[in-house]
Parts: C-alpha cells; sequence; structure tokens
C-alpha cells in the first residue's frame, strides 16, 4: 500500500468529523431525528411527487438549505478548498442515478448508516457500509487500474 | 425551534464536510484508491464523527422527547435483507465512479459547482425512480 502523505490530511480531516459528530447530535437531541442526508433529501422530495397530499417537513428543507449556505458563511472566512470531479457530464448522470436508487433501496448513505449507523452499533447499518464502501473501493480499482 | 435547529445543524454538518475535505471528489476518490496513492483522510472523518456520535447515541437512547419535545425516533428496523445489500452496492458504484455522497454533493451544489448540481439532478431522479419503481410492495 501506497500513502498519499502529501494529500492526507489527518488533523482537518479528523476536525471535520468532530464537527460532523456535532451536527449530528444537534439534529438529534434538537428535532429527535437521524441526521441521514439521504432520507433527509427523499422525505420532503417524497411529498413534493405525491402533491398537495403530503406536506413537506420545513425543518429538513431547512437542513438542506443550511448544507447549501455553508460554502458560502466558509468563504466569508477562509478560501474556499479546490475541488474538482475526473468525470464527464455521462459519468455524472450515471454516478447520480446509481447513488439515487442505492440509498432509497439500502435506506441511507455516508450519514444515516455510516455515521449514525455505526455510532449506534447497528449490525443493519455495518452491512450496508460494508457494501457501498466494498463496492466504492471496487469500482474506483476497475476504473483506475482495470480500463 | 424545530426549524431553527433544521438549519443550524445542516449549516454545521456542512462546515464539517468542508473542514474535513470531504467536498473534494478527487479526495474522497483517493481514498477509495487502494490500490493507487491512496488518501486515507475519509477513515479519520468517519473515525471523529463516530468517537462523538457513540457518545451522542448513548446519551440520546435515554430520552423519550427532544429538546423541542418530538419524540425520539432512532431507528429500530434489524432486518437484513438483499435490498440493503444490493442497496449499498448500487450506491457504493456510483460514489466510485463521481466520488460524491449525497451531502458532501450538496455541499458542493451550494458553492456553484456546476458538476455537483449535475449530478444532484440526477441523484433526485434517481430517488424518484426508485420510489416509483422499485420500492417494496
Amino acid at each position: 500500500m501506497n500513502i498519499a502523505w502529501s494529500q492526507f490530511t489527518p488533523w482537518a480531516s479528523l476536525a471535520g468529523g468532530l464537527v460532523i459528530g456535532l451536527a449530528t447530535a444537534l439534529f438529534l437531541f434538537g428535532n429527535g431525528r437521524i441526521a441521514g442526508i439521504a432520507g433527509i433529501v427523499a422525505s420532503p422530495l417524497r411529498a413534493v411527487m405525491a402533491g398537495s397530499s403530503l406536506r413537506p417537513d420545513v425543518s429538513r428543507l431547512l437542513f438542506i438549505a443550511g448544507l447549501m449556505l455553508a460554502p458560502w458563511l466558509w468563504r466569508a472566512a477562509a478560501p474556499w478548498p479546490a475541488a474538482a470531479v475526473d468525470v464527464g457530464t455521462a459519468g455524472l448522470v450515471v454516478a447520480g442515478l446509481l447513488v439515487g436508487v442505492g440509498v432509497r433501496m439500502g435506506n441511507g448513505c455516508t450519514s444515516g448508516h455510516g455515521v449514525c449507523g455505526l455510532s449506534r452499533f447497528s449490525m443493519r447499518s455495518l452491512v450496508n457500509v460494508l457494501a457501498f464502501m466494498g463496492a466504492g473501493f471496487a469500482t474506483v480499482f476497475v476504473l483506475r487500474h482495470l480500463t | 425551534m424545530r426549524k431553527v435547529f433544521g438549519f443550524i445543524s445542516g449549516l454545521v454538518f456542512g462546515l464539517g464536510l468542508i473542514l474535513a475535505g470531504m467536498t473534494d471528489p478527487r479526495k474522497v476518490k483517493a481514498f477509495l484508491d487502494l490500490a493507487g496513492a491512496w488518501d486515507p483522510s475519509l477513515a479519520m472523518v468517519m473515525g471523529g464523527a463516530i468517537a462523538l456520535g457513540v457518545v451522542v447515541f448513548a446519551r440520546a437512547a435515554k430520552r423519550q422527547r427532544s429538546w423541542t419535545g418530538d419524540p425520539m425516533e432512532i431507528p429500530t428496523v434489524r432486518v437484513i435483507d438483499r435490498r440493503l445489500v444490493a442497496g449499498g452496492i448500487l450506491f457504493g458504484v456510483g460514489w466510485g465512479i463521481g466520488g460524491f455522497c449525497p451531502g458532501p454533493a450538496l455541499v458542493a451544489l451550494g458553492s456553484g459547482m456546476p458538476e455537483a448540481g449535475v449530478f444532484v439532478a440526477a441523484m433526485l431522479a434517481g430517488m424518484v425512480l426508485h420510489d416509483r419503481f422499485l420500492a417494496r410492495r
């Protein structure tokens, strides 16, 4: 194994993880809910698609608004960290569709099953995390080293 | 107050993702690239979040209601089935292709990254597609 020491950001990433844990605590103690992003997005989306019969939960919509406004608050204090993708539009569409279907079918993503599920020692979440981690490792291996 | 907690939680969650470096899909893919130049940062993110999360969920389990008076809704489902595994695999393949998972993609979209907009639109379409045609009957 070849570790990219120049890219490795242990302290910033650990601190970022703790801040994510803090946000999870605020949502859990504040509103009694799991901070799983897939569910927070899917639930108002389902309400919107159902028309007037279901009302979207405003506190979830505001969670999404908070996520999307975070870069603006960040940029008021520090430069925006460089970010780029290495796939084209078609790749992004395929990736988005797979993520959308997958997190609904498995009922959670990196936050819901990853952070929240593992934190409460859920075997169900562990199985899902092992599946998406394994698939993620395998996919990048195939894309970068076999093609 | 529920709305305030929703907004602040999302904002803090987003700041954590930015600080952690997770809003750069290249960094996420460098974590998933075990055979290449491996960047273990994402393991530190999960480690930090879960270290705090274990304490948080242990305390939350003793509560009946949230600060705003809602009942605590901590999942009780324990079912491990094919859908749980298949869903994880589909998600993982998409994650490996794009380097985006739902949270960082929304933060990146908020930052004005056009590629994140394409990803999020497809992700929402995927969610609707699942709920329409692939949901458990």
